[in-house]
């Protein structure tokens, strides 16, 4: 396939005015993504790994960037928020400051996954794929963390912890917002 | 030790025919589930015509309980890649893709290494060993979505699309990756092909049964005592893995084994002589799978399990056709009626219909495979879904007649 001849970017900031970020970390996070954008040769192809940087840059895959991505690859709106709303890692909202997994695949649910995350959803008052209001801490959940022998187990800020109960997982996430 | 050495006796020995006639005979079978014989799969893509075709490796080890594939990738990926290279020789490709969870990372990391090591010493890239045969391999990592293990849609997810799956035929083999001929196999699978060239044959077909050949690799997981992965000669029985290797369960009894994951179903303790192959789980109304061995006691609710699997199955649906989409969410409403003591006979009648529409209709192996794990419970544990049933059934019925 060729190479399509990468165009220059866009003025962002004054396509993109209403960025939530402040616009020197913003510039930031959009040369990350322009580096992905040019080591792919701007080829379609590559969108799950563009849309993988821009979340791991900006937190989340916010409406500004999907625009902005789907212009540099010369796609389509749609199929780009097509693409980001298909995947279940991919975030169209913004996420909490720590965030807390529990794994409810197979394993981790017959060894009780679904009561820790029960607790963990009464304790933080909020449902599993939410963030809490103080913009704390995100609980999510996932299928299999191939931590099967360490059930049950859960991801705190990227780190995993097997064979938890409900307090250990408390504790943990207590840990994470004290640390701050 | 002996690396890449079944690469170079391939490339310097043996014709393409002659590698794919090696893998035939041994009898190796896809370790991905299916259980498709391997050497047949190869002979059909090599078999097509056109110059562009494509490897491609499947590591999207969805199923949930099973960690096998991550192990091989975490510890010794040059296995899966020389695998790949022997296979892009065999059936006249230049260019694979291995295509690995993102849950994955330090598999992710360890197989980005191993390719940088092996193009550095000419083992991928262009004239491996110095022979006419290129072939380089690239990484593409996934997003979080099962179906994505589906190989039309893995298909689609390395073009950067939505993983939605298409109907088979035509399958991958004739018209796959951006429309070329491609082959797609399992990260297990790959890494049963270099014992297979440097030993020969016959010494891997002495192992196993008369339909399933060489070893597996089973990730034991549950109630089990001893957690972890064991590689057995197929063959080996049920209850040699899980009670012996395995320790059998704390406390109570073992009451069954899940085997593969949410397409597959629950074997009771009464048939764990059964040796393991993939005939025999499929006459239990279950399949051989990824390898996932989900060990459950007493306390487990089948019913529940049941539920749980639709659940998943419900969540990761892809939406494309209404047999499974709609299908799925009737099914696990149905379930939880169930669970929480509000159904009637008359429900499970019904369940069990709806669960053979969905297996019939669905488009592609997800809503195909998603009842079996009802049927399967239902086929082995209906006192428990009987013992469900609302309570006040029985005087109602009599109230009326
Ligand atoms: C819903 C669904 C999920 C699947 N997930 C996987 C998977 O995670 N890993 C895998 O190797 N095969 C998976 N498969 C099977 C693949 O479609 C394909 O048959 C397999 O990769 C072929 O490799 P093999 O011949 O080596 O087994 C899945 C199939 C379906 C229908
Ligand atoms: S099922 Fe939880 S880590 Fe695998």
């Amino acid at each position: 396939m060729p190479a399509l001849s990468p165009q220059a970017p866009p003025d962002r900031l004054t396509q993109h005015p209403s960025s939530p970020q402040d616009s020197a970390t913003c510039d930031r996070h959009y040369k990350t993504l322009d580096t992905t954008l040019k080591r792919n040769h701007y080829q379609p192809d590559a969108l799950i790994e563009v849309l993988h940087k821009a979340q791991e840059s900006f937190g989340y895959l916010e409406d500004e960037v999907l625009l902005y991505i789907a212009r540099q690859l010369k796609q389509p709106l749609s199929r780009v928020y097509g693409v980001a709303s298909f995947y279940h890692l991919f975030s169209l909202k913004p996420s909490g400051i720590h965030n807390c997994v529990v794994c409810l695949g197979t394993a981790c649910y017959v060894k009780g996954a679904r009561q820790i995350l029960d607790r963990l959803e009464l304790e933080l008052a909020i449902k599993v794929g939410e963030t809490t209001s103080d913009g704390q801490i995100s609980l999510l959940s996932a299928r299999c963390l191939g931590a099967c022998g360490l059930a049950p187990a859960a991801v705190f800020d990227g780190e995993v912890g097997g064979k938890l109960t409900a307090e250990d997982a408390l504790a943990r996430l207590q840990a994470l917002t004290i640390n701050d | 030790m002996g690396g890449y050495e079944p690469l170079y006796h391939a490339l310097y020995e043996l014709s393409s025919a002659a590698v794919i006639e090696e893998i035939t005979k041994s009898g190796l079978r896809g370790r991905g589930g299916g259980g498709y014989p391997t050497g047949l799969k190869w002979a059909t893509v090599a078999k097509m015509p056109g110059k562009q075709k494509y490897v491609i490796c499947n590591a999207d080890e969805g199923d949930p309980g099973a960690f096998m594939d991550r192990s091989v990738l975490e510890s010794d990926p040059h296995r899966v890649l020389e695998g790949m290279a022997i296979a892009g020789y065999a059936i006249g490709a230049n260019h694979g893709f291995i295509y690995v969870r993102a849950e994955y990372p330090l598999a992710i990391q360890r197989l980005t290494k191993a390719i940088q090591q092996a193009k550095k010493y000419g083992l991928l890239g262009s004239q491996i060993f110095e022979s006419g045969f290129d072939f380089k391999i690239d990484i593409r990592i996934g997003a979080g979505a099962f179906v994505c293990g589906e190989e039309t849609a893995l298909i689609h997810s390395i073009e950067g699309g939505r993983g939605n799956p298409r109907p088979r035929p035509p399958y991958p083999a004739e018209v796959g990756l951006w429309g070329c001929p491609t082959l797609i196999n399992n990260v297990e699978t790959y890494a049963n092909i270099t014992p297979i060239i440097r030993k020969g044959a016959e010494w891997y077909s002495s192992i196993g049964t008369a339909g399933s050949k060489g070893t597996k690799v089973f990730a034991l997981t549950g109630k089990v005592q001893h957690t972890g992965l064991v590689e057995v000669p197929m063959g080996t029985t049920l209850r040699q893995i899980v009670e012996e290797m395995g320790g059998g369960v704390a406390e109570g009894r073992v009451k069954a084994v899940q085997t593969g994951g949410p397409s597959g179903g629950c074997i009771p303790a009464v048939f764990f002589d059964t040796p393991v192959d993939y005939e025999s789980l499929q006459q239990l109304g279950t399949m051989m799978g990824s390898g996932g061995m989900i060990v459950m006691d007493d306390a487990t609710s089948m019913v529940e399990i049941a539920q749980f699997y639709m659940d998943f199955c419900r969540g990761e649906s892809c939406g494309k056709c209404v047999p499974c989409r709609a299908g799925t969410v009737q099914l696990h409403e149905m379930l939880t009626k169930i669970v929480n003591h509000q159904a009637t006979e008359t429900d499970i009648e019904q369940m069990e219909a709806l669960c053979q529409m969905v297996k019939e209709m669905s488009l592609c192996g997800l809503g195909q495979s998603a009842p079996n794990p009802v049927l399967s419970t239902l086929r082995y544990f209906k006192e428990e879904y009987l013992a469900r049933l609302r309570p006040e059934v029985e005087t109602f019925a009599t109230a009326k007649d």
